[in-house]
């Protein structure tokens, strides 16, 4: 059940940045995963940047630090992406789909002329390497609470952020009706690229903070990115807390079945299933409602 | 009913294929054959993806999967002629030995007569396609979903091939063939033969496709892209259309991955995934979606880049296909064969706008 909720926050955090760019925008960003990838480049640089300046006692100070600046990071790319690409292309999936793939490959091959072909290591910070021992044999590592914890408080911010500032009134309301905001003021234009800047924000975060989970390599983007499209589809797109629900019932299905088979038959089971939940219903757990045909 | 124009086409079509048939047979050496015999097979699946995306405008990121089916019933065939001449002179493929297996599994067993690897290399993937294709075409699962849905299935592929070693030879995939019908495939002229064989069934397979997309059903292919709904209102079942030509086009590629792996002497999981799949989409992109010369040419083009670029600097060709995946949406989006005709237009008018003028100049004189 811990583990389920683990795993289910890591899926939650990958596709919360994609919730706001694909559910609310309707833009398939295939280089969601390279920007992750970039916020988990990011999180090495520091890391190297602190060891150098502070040596092995002020290292642990460095993930504060790769946070705001994997943001920072992802989000400018983001930002760039979407004035230079994705703009023209608004209303052609399909397009958008194929462009920002190629965006992804060149994003790669960047990294691995940049920081090689092999596998770089993050090193947790020390106040994130403990175990909180619950009782004998129930013991929580750090890193997995903190992970949770950090899920939670992203997720409470969005839905801040969205349903409670003007910044989020008008997200939503250009994501509705862009033409009758258009009509009653709202910069439209402005407000879609920063909306797509928050959601690659995001991904540079989610990144930062995968790379305490594992290596990083450049192709490392590329195995996120199916499972998070996978949470949003299943949620319902264009649903915050459908991509909330998508990632605890994938997160959870993963672990029950991985912990009767092996791993990869786990992931095959749970595709099946998100597959065939998907001719029950087709627009996910929370479809969004409107009356338009196409 | 044959006018002027698709009896040039024809003539044109003639001429490419004896040019392949018998001129590259003769000019190339044996090497580069090879490798367009590779190209020629690839551009068959790419015929199948033209017909469900430039036609019927359904993207599907997954048919690296139909590929790779067609591509693994061939090479069980071929690794069962190996036969007791392998590494470990039993008549298990060699991985089997290696995972302990000791017999053969059911599935392989048909696989022993050339016919049914074939056959079933064809009928196969058109199957799991018939089958993927109810489920969501059902369910009205449209466009973007479709994509990500088949996208998935391409990673669902991969995982279990890789996962189940001891049947499918795991990251390896298999390779080390020996022999096709008894002949030998190191020999040239065998290898010459695949090519002939190649380009006979991208003959075919075009002819065939062509005639589906001028047919009425093509017709009702190009009315799904446009608009879906419509078609349903007018009392047409999009559903059943969709399911024959996502089957075609998954045999297709099936076809395709059968004819590639004698020709390259390997399959793997590598050639299933997701990368894979989505590049396939790129060839027809380029080419020119919605022509299906397009997709031939397209697919010939940016393979025959790939190998030059792996040729000579290997770390600039995803830079080059990342470029191409963004050019060709942003500015070609008709690829090649759009260019082409947007340049015959051109000419044309500027050909017509001097005439006139000189028609103007000679009235005024």
């Amino acid at each position: 059940m811990f583990n389920g909720l683990s795993v289910s926050s890591i899926l939650l955090l990958m596709a919360l940045g994609l919730a706001i760019t694909f559910g609310l925008m309707g833009v398939i960003n295939m280089a969601h995963g390279e920007l992750m990838m970039l916020g988990s480049y990011t999180a090495y640089v520091m890391q190297n940047a602190f060891l150098r300046q502070f040596g092995d006692q002020g290292f642990s100070g460095y993930f504060a630090v790769a946070l705001p600046v994997s943001f920072f990071v992802a989000g400018s790319v983001g930002l760039l992406l979407e004035r230079t690409l994705i703009r023209r292309l608004y209303g052609r999936p399909l397009e958008t789909l194929l462009a920002t793939w190629g965006v992804s490959l060149i994003l790669q091959q960047t990294m691995r002329q940049a920081f090689g072909a092999n596998n770089v290591d993050v090193r947790s910070p020390q106040w994130l390497t403990g175990r909180w021992q619950v009782s004998a044999g129930l013991e929580f590592p750090h890193l997995r609470l903190f992970i949770i914890f950090f899920t939670a408080a992203a997720v409470a911010l969005i839905y801040l952020l969205l349903f409670r500032t003007n910044v989020g009134l008008k997200i939503r309301a250009v994501t509705q009706n862009r033409d009758m905001s258009a009509c009653l003021g709202v910069p439209t234009a402005k407000v879609d690229a920063y909306t797509f800047a928050l959601g690659s924000g995001l991904a540079g975060v989610a990144g930062c903070i995968l790379s305490l989970m594992g290596s990083v390599g450049p192709t490392t983007g590329q195995n996120y990115i199916v499972d998070a499209f996978m949470v949003v589809v299943l949620g319902g797109v264009g649903k915050l807390a459908g991509a909330i629900a998508g990632g605890l019932g994938i997160g959870e299905c993963n672990t029950l079945f991985e912990s009767f088979s092996t791993a990869t038959m786990g992931k095959v089971i749970v595709f099946t299933l998100v597959i065939l939940f998907l001719q029950w219903k087709p627009s996910g757990l929370f479809p969004s409602r409107n009356r338009s045909l196409d | 009913m044959p006018n002027i124009s698709s009896w040039k086409d024809w003539l044109l079509f003639g001429a490419i294929f004896a040019v392949l048939m018998f001129a590259a047979p003769a000019a190339l050496s044996d090497f580069r054959l090879n490798l367009l015999g590779k190209f020629l097979a690839l551009a068959i699946l790419a015929l199948g993806i033209d017909l469900i995306w430039g036609y019927t405008g359904m993207l599907s990121l997954g048919h690296g999967v139909f590929f790779g089916i067609g591509g693994y019933c061939m090479a069980m065939y071929l690794k069962l002629q190996v036969g007791a001449a392998g590494t470990y002179q039993t008549d298990l493929p060699d991985f089997m030995t290696w995972n302990g297996l000791t017999e053969l599994p059911w599935f392989w067993k048909p696989m022993h007569h050339f016919s049914i690897a074939m056959l079933s290399a064809i009928l196969a993937p058109a199957l799991c396609a018939t089958l993927l294709g109810l489920l969501t075409f059902r369910s009205r699962v449209q466009g973007v979903y479709f994509a990500i849905i088949t996208q998935a299935l391409a990673l669902v592929a991969s995982l279990l091939l890789i996962g189940q070693q001891p049947y499918t030879g795991g990251t390896n995939g298999i390779t080390d063939y020996k022999a096709i019908l008894g002949f030998d495939l190191a020999d040239n002229s065998v290898q010459k033969g695949l090519y002939i064989a190649t380009v006979l069934a991208l003959g075919v397979s075009y002819v065939f496709c062509r005639w589906i997309v001028r047919s009425r059903l093509g017709k009702v292919l190009g009315a799904i892209r446009d608009a879906e709904n419509r078609l349903r209102f007018l009392g047409y079942d999009p559903v059943g259309f969709k399911v024959f030509v996502f089957a075609i086009s998954g045999a297709l590629a099936g076809l395709a991955g059968a004819l590639f792996v004698p020709q390259v002497g390997i399959i793997s999981p590598s050639n299933v995934g997701i990368v894979p799949s989505i590049e396939m989409v790129i060839w027809v992109a380029v080419g020119g979606r919605g022509t299906l010369s397009g997709a031939i040419l397209g697919t010939v083009l940016v393979n025959a880049a790939r190998s030059g670029f792996s040729e000579q600097f290997p770390a600039f060709w995803l830079y080059f296909l990342g470029s191409l995946f963004i050019s060709v949406v942003l500015f070609f989006p008709d690829g090649v064969i759009g260019a082409l005709r947007y340049a015959r237009d051109g000419f044309e008018k500027l050909a017509r706008r001097k005439r006139s003028a000189v028609a103007e100049f000679e009235e005024v004189i």
